[in-house]
């Protein structure tokens, strides 16, 4: 984006806004703190990538969003400003009917998320029937073009099959035929690519960054794979041990990150390491979400760790439309 | 699919023969054969001829041609007691018994099932508690002591419903059952619950445990994110998956209450193939016991066969795995 | 509070170990999970309790049912409550032949009980044993007794032992017989499925390593891991043995009626039971009923207890 449609874009009213989410798990062996003060926007037609490794939790960032969180957790304080409403404090039925229309979800392993016993136009008719009514050939008909505009060729064989008897790529792509279908606001992906092969996973990132722009519908990516979310999302925000740790451009955030944690992430992917030294990696392991230290999440396994780290840093922003939750990020070499 | 089929029947009848063929060796090894063909009561001399006219003094393997062949033409030896072939005798009561095994499936899925589901569904609330413990206290009930139980109150105390027999019966579309009569519905309410009592335990488990693993799939998160109401969640993603799993456990439970009606039979005097039995064992009826050990496991092939033939049609995963994908 | 080791790694919080309580053996924890449910707990006490009561039977009964001598056939079919000619009360009345229904019962419940436990001990022996070789050796061996299991857990138990009986005839061994019979595949094939299960683990490997014998390797490594889960199993097949004895006897073909197990029991005041004399056929009842259900309950708990997957 250029700086001038970028300025616009963030003028405008974000599509998503979160505001110091917090999830937690009440479990037997104590309170997993998953998301601990979470906060984000997304703008229209924007494509935001949440980045972080497994455990971190962005799904449950992305469930909360939706209000699929199931005890033993619950959405515990803070507020989802979504089309005028907070997702929060919104009754279930309501919520209900902003799903699959207004935000949409798509999740990791297509052979799990379609139900296996059904046919795939049974599942792709029930989620227009459920928000809109016409009649049943009418939404067949939608089901049908919206597969072909994922590229999928001969979409009435298709529809017709049950969903063992397409491929993986495939499966994705009729999730995300179902996602977009009623044209949602904003869709949610968790980790689509995950599961697939390395040369389908460039595809359908191609087609989802195209039906985003062709439908300005705005899109939260997450993933574990800085690498895909790279060449996918406008901005990038990187969650660490159930905070955001640092948010900006995607160009910016990759090439001159500012938390110590984003530059590890980096430095570890085995491209970015010179032939024959030894990978770089983080020290340590992620910590348990249950007896957190106080003080800085990363504290443990930063390099730059000192004395002040020992209180939770708040949010700053220290260059235009970057913010990092660090004492120290690494300013230098960044550009302002 | 028919190659499929066809596949099924070329195994189920290499079953049945060697099923044959131990029940054959099986019953010589234990006893002495000629008693299970021969009335004991009879005169010596008449026992001589009978050994000779029934080839019992050949050798062992001619017997068992003979009975095969004998088998195969439907004869299976006659009754003492009634004077008619066992098969006969056996096939006559056959029908009340199915009609008693099949009635007492039905309430039992009828009433499992939505428990069964509500337990899965809200595992923590009181009611689905109850239920669970209930279930225990159902496993473990004695069929037989709730039968006389049951007769009790409802024949005895109340009067509402009688104590033994079975109803009037009408026919409709060639099917003979006292199912079509108020009568019949009267007489067959009792035992058939008694029968159900066995069963129901089974399926709300076996539903309960179904819905659980079910909510746990990404698919019903899937149809939740899409904005599908719960009732379509419930009734046609939930429940399609989990009809698999307890259609095919409660089809070959079937056999199991045909083989249990033995006792309800015996409680309420229904005229069926198990109240047959007991008297053939209490009064020696031997070649009955053998016609009703080979046609229960004739059934019991038969049984599993039709539910293998119910899981492919359930399951579009079994079911396509032959055609290319 | 979290330590930093010295190579800057983060370690999981401990909890403080200055309070180490008592070693906790397995046996422990086993009985400290089973004990958290109120359930289970009064499971385990009834059933306790029901053994009390049949092991102490010809202590606390005030007439021994099967001397014939101490039972009046006038005192026949007398309602509960009533005060018999022998001057002592007939708590829940007397059944057809005059015998005192509660010592009836105890004497009942401790045949019920004993044919139920030694038929299920037999079975859990022949049945582990058949399991544990399938396993150990495999093969065509493992696959022919395989299929035997199969074939028998193919048809209904009560079928079988209906069989059975009908071609051996009546009496006390040749019941156990039947009940052994139906109930040693079970224990097979579950001993086989562990017992496979455990071999694949590293620790055999390391035995046979060792060169122990087979022997051994079975008894002394296997049999310990299988043991749980033969526990859990051997409970409920005690009760289903209780169950169908009950069932044999009641149908006429079980127990001989010199010696009367609850089921004979039931049925013999099944006739008196039109008339509206319930209490004959229903104390009985309650008791199988009550005996059932406590090895039922403490047999659940202790699978929940066991399985590793439904721990936290």
């Amino acid at each position: 984006m250029t700086a001038a449609v970028e300025a616009e874009v963030v003028n405008r009213a974000p599509t998503l806004e979160v505001v110091d989410l917090k999830t937690h798990f009440f479990t037997k062996a104590g309170v997993v703190r998953a998301v601990d003060g979470v906060s984000l926007r997304v703008a229209p037609g924007e494509v935001l990538g949440l980045v972080g490794e497994s455990g971190c939790g962005k799904s449950v960032t992305g469930c909360s969003i939706l209000g699929l969180i199931d005890p033993p957790g619950r959405i515990v304080s803070g507020r989802i400003a979504f089309a005028g409403l907070d997702l929060v404090r919104l009754p279930e039925d309501e919520l209900r009917s902003l799903r699959g229309r207004r935000i949409a979800m798509i999740f990791q392993d297509p052979m799990m998320t379609l139900n296996p016993v059904l046919r795939v136009d049974t599942q792709m008719v029930e989620a227009i029937l459920a928000h809109r009514r016409m009649p049943h050939g009418e939404a067949w008909a939608l089901a049908r073009d919206a597969l072909a505009q994922v590229g999928i060729p001969s979409p009435e064989r298709r529809l017709k099959s049950y969903p063992h008897e397409l491929s993986g790529g495939m499966r994705q792509r009729v999730a995300i035929a179902t996602a977009f279908i009623n044209k949602p606001d904003l869709v949610i992906a968790d980790e689509p690519t995950t599961a697939l092969d390395v040369t389908i996973q460039a595809q359908i990132l191609h087609e989802a960054q195209e039906l985003c722009r062709r439908t300005g519908t705005a899109m939260i990516w997450i993933s574990h794979d800085l690498a895909v979310v790279s060449s996918l999302a406008d901005r990038i925000a990187v969650m660490y041990a159930g905070v955001i740790v640092e948010e900006g451009r995607a160009s910016d955030v990759i090439g001159a990150p500012l938390h110590p944690y984003t530059r590890g992430l980096l430095g570890s992917v085995p491209s970015a390491n010179a032939r024959g030294t030894r990978l770089a990696q983080i020290p340590g392991m992620t910590p348990s979400l249950i007896n957190l230290a106080p003080g800085c999440r990363f504290r443990a396994r930063c390099p730059r760790a000192d004395a002040e780290c020992t209180s939770e840093p708040a949010i700053s922003e220290p260059l235009a439309h970057r913010q990092v939750r660090c004492w120290r990020p690494h300013l230098e070499g960044a550009m302002p | 699919m028919t190659a499929y089929i066809l596949r099924r029947l070329m195994q189920t009848a290499v079953l049945v023969a060697v099923m044959s063929v131990i029940v054959f060796f099986g019953i010589h090894i234990v006893g002495d054969p000629i008693w299970l063909l021969v009335n004991p009561q009879m005169d010596q001399k008449d026992i001589e001829a009978a050994v000779r006219a029934l080839g019992l003094d050949r050798p062992i393997w001619e017997q068992y041609f003979h009975f095969v062949s004998g088998a195969l033409r439907g004869d299976l030896g006659r009754s003492f007691i009634f004077g008619e072939p066992a098969l006969t005798v056996i096939l006559q009561r056959m029908p009340a018994t199915l009609e008693l095994a099949f009635t007492a499936l039905v309430m039992a899925i009828a009433a499992g099932i939505p428990l069964g589901l509500y337990a899965g569904l809200k595992p923590d609330s009181w009611v689905s508690k109850t239920i669970m413990a209930g279930s225990i206290v159902g496993f473990s009930l004695p069929t037989f002591w709730v039968g006389l139980m049951l007769i009790m109150v409802f024949a005895v105390m109340l009067g509402w419903l009688p104590s033994t027999g079975r109803g009037a019966t009408a026919t409709y579309l060639g099917i003979t059952s006292s199912l079509f009569t108020l009568d019949g519905l009267r007489h067959i309410l009792l035992p058939a619950f008694n029968l159900a009592l066995l069963k129901f335990s089974l399926v709300i488990r076996l539903t309960r445990a179904g819905a659980r693993e079910a909510l746990q799939q990404d698919y019903i998160k899937f149809a939740r994110a899409k904005g599908l109401s719960p009732r379509r969640i419930v009734g046609v993603h939930l429940l399609k998956n989990i009809l698999i799993p307890v259609a095919t456990v409660v089809g070959l439970e079937f056999g199991n209450l045909v083989a249990f009606s033995v006792v309800t039979e015996t409680i309420f005097a229904w005229p069926g193939m198990g109240k047959l039995l007991i008297n053939a064992i209490q009064s020696l009826d031997r070649p009955v016991i053998v016609a009703h050990l080979i046609i229960i496991v004739l059934l019991f092939v038969l049984i599993n066969f039709l539910v293998d033939v119910l899981y492919t049609v359930l399951d579009p995963r079994v079911r396509i795995g032959a055609k290319a994908a | 509070m979290s330590v930093v080791g010295t190579h800057g790694e983060a370690e999981i919080e401990r909890p403080p170990t200055g309070t180490a309580a008592a070693p906790e053996t397995p046996l422990r924890r086993l009985m400290a999970d089973y004990f958290e449910s109120r359930f289970a707990t009064a499971a385990f006490v009834l059933l306790v309790t029901i053994i009390a009561l049949a092991l102490l039977a010809p202590l606390i009964v005030p007439q021994n049912p099967y001397n014939l001598a101490e039972v009046d056939v006038l005192d026949s079919r007398l309602p509960p409550g009533t005060k018999g000619m022998a001057g002592y009360t007939y708590w829940l009345g007397t059944d057809g032949a005059g015998r005192d229904l509660v010592s009836a019962m105890l004497y009942g419940l401790r045949i019920s009980l004993a044919v139920g436990v030694v038929s299920c001990l037999i079975a859990t022996v022949i049945g582990a044993a058949v399991g544990l070789i399938a396993a150990y050796v495999g093969g065509r061996t493992e696959s022919l007794l395989m299929r035997l299991v199969d074939l028998q857990l193919s048809f209904p138990a009560i079928l079988i032992a209906l069989i059975l009986i009908a071609i051996l005839g009546k009496g006390v061994d040749k019941i156990i017989i039947a009940l052994v019979t139906v109930q040693w595949a079970y224990y097979a094939r579950t001993v086989r499925g562990t017992a496979l299960a455990e071999m694949s683990k590293d620790y055999v490997e390391a035995a046979r390593c060792l060169g122990l014998s087979h022997a051994r390797i079975l008894f002394r490594q296997i049999l310990p891991n299988v043991l749980p889960l033969l526990i859990v199993v051997a409970t409920v097949q005690a009760a289903h043995a209780i169950a169908l004895e009950a069932t044999l006897s009641f149908l006429g073909v079980g127990l001989p009626r010199t010696e009367p197990s609850l089921g004979l029991l039931i049925s013999n005041g099944f006739e008196y039971m039109l008339s509206g004399k319930y209490w004959i056929s229903f104390f009985p009842g309650v008791v199988l009923l009550a005996t059932i259900m406590a090895i039922n309950l403490v047999g659940d708990q202790l699978r929940d207890v066991l399985n590793p997957r439904l721990k936290r």
